[in-house]
């Protein structure tokens, strides 16, 4: 059906980049995800006034273009600081943060979102702060945050396409270096697509389907 | 400490080109902005006709421009139409590509904002003897738009940063692709990076704040 | 006059309008009375077109609301309903809001529509409070706002739905002084009321509803001084 020259090594090549799409994907967010808690948590307790220096670094990620952000730490880290390190580990740190400067605010949005009064409640029947932090506000949380969570994991997965600036080989930049050797734009640019669109499309549904369900409770 | 002389003198004389760069990216920015929200708006009139055809073009449209990178569909926009033997300028191609991108993710707040407006307006103004489509367009689409300005301001915040995206079709003229250029010639790669990043920044926060300006004057409602 | 013939309307399973037939003339002040769910919000919302009906006939002026080959948006220009819920149009201010629909509807010039907005606004006593937003008045304004709006499109006929239901009480009396008011001055009206008060003393019928069936129609006085129907009787008692 398809007269196409993609060979199988091609194929391979594609399932490569398409898997480096997920393992640098998976890494960020889930540091990004930890991190993100931990920021998010300490925002939350400490107040806007006093976290506002971390506030204020948080947010430069989410102000300035992730390629730019990629750009720099490559040369703040190989240039400047003239240490050796692979443009996987760039792209993975600089993600990292990314993902967790976005997750604070989620998380700090779900925390914010549990009602002052269950939680007195909880302290009043003597509940320690950590008691409370488990019991009462993870699951809460957890609900207001889940599908906004969701949304970020899977905008992380789409923008790790632009690691291909600090030479890192994803599935964008390989299907770019096969459609300069095959000359077949419109196919390859096809598989592409339906690789990011078959994952994406799923879970975001999912994640929808939670929140629906969630906010009827 | 560190085994680098930084030499901010020679990016800062690049100062004025990248400031030029930044007029286009925001040129861009906004001419993406109307695109998407024109589309957005009809996408919107798609989803609320009873045609089948229509709903399912603006589902289709809304569900590839949020389930794929952006970078993808700039892609998409210049090579793949290059494979129809459609060769679009890269100023072009980033500017379609955006906009592509805004529409979809604005047709999608907007069906959020008309969730919040009660349908009872409509009847109101269909006993009135308004159309449906002069009942959209006079009562619905004013409230739908107000509710919709937080959200298109932070895609608007988007769009400037998606600029950058532009790399992959060699656009050389929005502040990123100047750069980018710069640093070809002249190996600065941190200072010219740096003091891009300081625009960007710069732009996004008082694209943010006029938009919290405006908004208190617009809906003193 | 509005003929309606032999109307029967379900919502799926269930039939909420059992073969009604009424007449209204010119002129004249009707209100249906009865409890929750006897059908009569949804006869008005029958008459303007908002619902379909599933058999029978409703004429105004001769024309059937309900034929393909009517425009609806035309008839709706005869029809004024004003609703329980004010439904301000949150956006405009009040002149505004009366101003809207003749412009876009009767494409009537700014200056004349906003004259009649002035006038109709003025007779419903809002006239302070032009320029101002719906959201700075209390519902009893905004009910009579909406009033005013629909009476600036020059209807024939003006159909009200429980329109003071949804008001605190202290604000119920200022909408029934405007509504006696269009009465005296003869405009033809159909009030779906729970206020017996104003039911005895402005209409010229009283139809009492009941599960769908309009169960007895009669003056004011012979209604609610000698009801014949047992359900009206119930009813009335339970009311007074």
């Amino acid at each position: 059906m398809f007269d196409t020259a993609l060979s199988t090594n091609d194929l391979i090549f594609l399932a490569k980049g398409a898997g480096m799409t997920l393992i640098v994907t998976a890494i960020s967010v889930f540091f990004g995800t930890i991190l993100g808690i931990i920021f998010g948590v300490f925002r939350y307790q400490v107040g806007p006034w006093w976290a506002a220096p971390l506030t204020f670094v948080l947010d430069i990620f989410r102000s300035i273009p992730l390629l730019i952000q990629l750009v720099l730490a490559n040369a703040f880290v190989t240039t400047v600081l003239g240490y050796r390190i692979s443009g996987f580990a760039i792209a993975c740190g600089v993600l990292s943060l990314y993902t967790a400067a976005y997750c604070a605010e989620i998380v700090r949005g779900g925390i914010e979102a549990v009602p002052q009064t269950l939680r007195r409640a909880a302290r009043s029947l003597g509940m320690t702060w950590g008691q409370d932090m488990t019991s009462i506000v993870l699951p809460l949380a957890t609900r207001v945050a889940l599908p906004s969570w969701i949304g970020l994991a899977l905008g992380v997965m789409k923008d790790s396409a632009l690691v291909y600036i600090v030479q890192v080989v994803e599935l964008l930049k390989s299907t770019q270096i096969l459609i300069t050797r095959l000359q077949e734009p419109l196919f390859l640019l096809m598989i592409c697509g339906l690789f990011y669109f078959l994952i994406s499309f799923p879970i975001a549904r999912f994640g929808g389907y939670l929140e629906k369900r969630w906010s009827n409770d | 400490m560190f085994n680098y002389t930084f030499r901010w003198n020679q990016a800062l004389n690049s100062l004025p080109q990248m400031l030029e760069g930044a007029l286009v990216t925001m040129e861009i920015a906004i001419l993406s902005m109307v695109i998407g929200i024109s589309i957005a708006i009809l996408l919107t009139l798609f989803r609320l006709s009873r045609n089948p055809l229509l709903v399912g073009i603006a589902a289709t449209w809304v569900e590839i421009a949020r389930n794929t990178p952006a970078l993808f569909q700039i892609y998409m926009v210049h090579f793949g139409l290059a494979g129809f033997g459609i060769h679009l300028s890269p100023y072009l191609s980033l500017l379609i590509g955006i906009a592509f991108n805004n529409a979809g993710y604005l047709t999608e707040n907007f069906r959020g904002a008309l969730k919040a407006i009660p349908d009872t307006q409509t009847r109101a103004a269909r006993s009135l003897g308004m159309t449906p489509l002069q009942a959209f367009r006079n009562v619905i689409m004013p409230q739908m738009l107000r509710i919709s300005f937080l959200p298109m301001t932070n895609q608007m915040v988007w769009a400037i940063l998606m600029t950058s995206l532009g790399a992959v079709v060699a656009m050389n003229t929005d502040l990123y692709g100047v750069t980018s250029e710069l640093n070809a010639r002249t190996f600065r790669t941190f200072e010219l990076f740096a003091i891009a990043a300081v625009i960007f920044y710069l732009i996004t926060k008082v694209i943010t704040l006029s938009a919290r300006l405006l908004a208190a004057r617009l809906f003193r409602y | 006059m509005i003929e309606i013939e032999n109307v029967r309307k379900s919502f799926g399973p269930l039939e909420v309008l059992k073969g009604i037939n009424l007449t209204v003339a010119k002129g004249e002040v009707l209100t249906v009375i009865g409890g929750s769910g006897s059908g009569k919000s949804t006869l008005l919302t029958c008459i303007n077109g908002l619902e379909a009906i599933d058999s029978g006939r409703i004429l105004v002026d001769g024309v059937e609301v309900h034929a393909k080959a009517t425009d609806l948006n035309k008839l709706r220009q005869k029809i004024g309903i004003v609703f329980q819920q004010w439904n301000a149009f949150p956006h405009l201010t009040v002149l505004e809001n009366v101003m809207l629909a003749q412009v876009k509807v009767l494409r009537r010039s700014k200056a004349e529509a906003e004259a009649e907005a002035v006038k109709q606004l003025t007779h419903v006593g809002l006239a302070d409070k032009i320029k101002v937003y719906p959201s700075k008045l209390s519902g009893g304004q905004q009910q009579r706002m909406a009033i005013a709006r629909a009476l600036a499109m020059s209807p024939d006929y003006m159909l009200f739905d429980e329109v003071t239901s949804a008001l605190d009480p202290q604000l119920v009396g200022e909408v029934l002084d405007t509504l006696r008011m269009l009465a005296s001055e003869g405009m033809t009206m159909i009030c779906v009321t729970h206020e017996m008060k104003f039911a005895r003393e402005v209409s010229d019928r009283v139809a009492f509803f009941h599960k769908g069936v309009m169960a007895e129609i009669a003056p004011p006085e012979q209604l609610f001084g000698a009801p014949k129907d047992p359900e009206l009787q119930k009813f009335l008692s339970a009311t007074h």
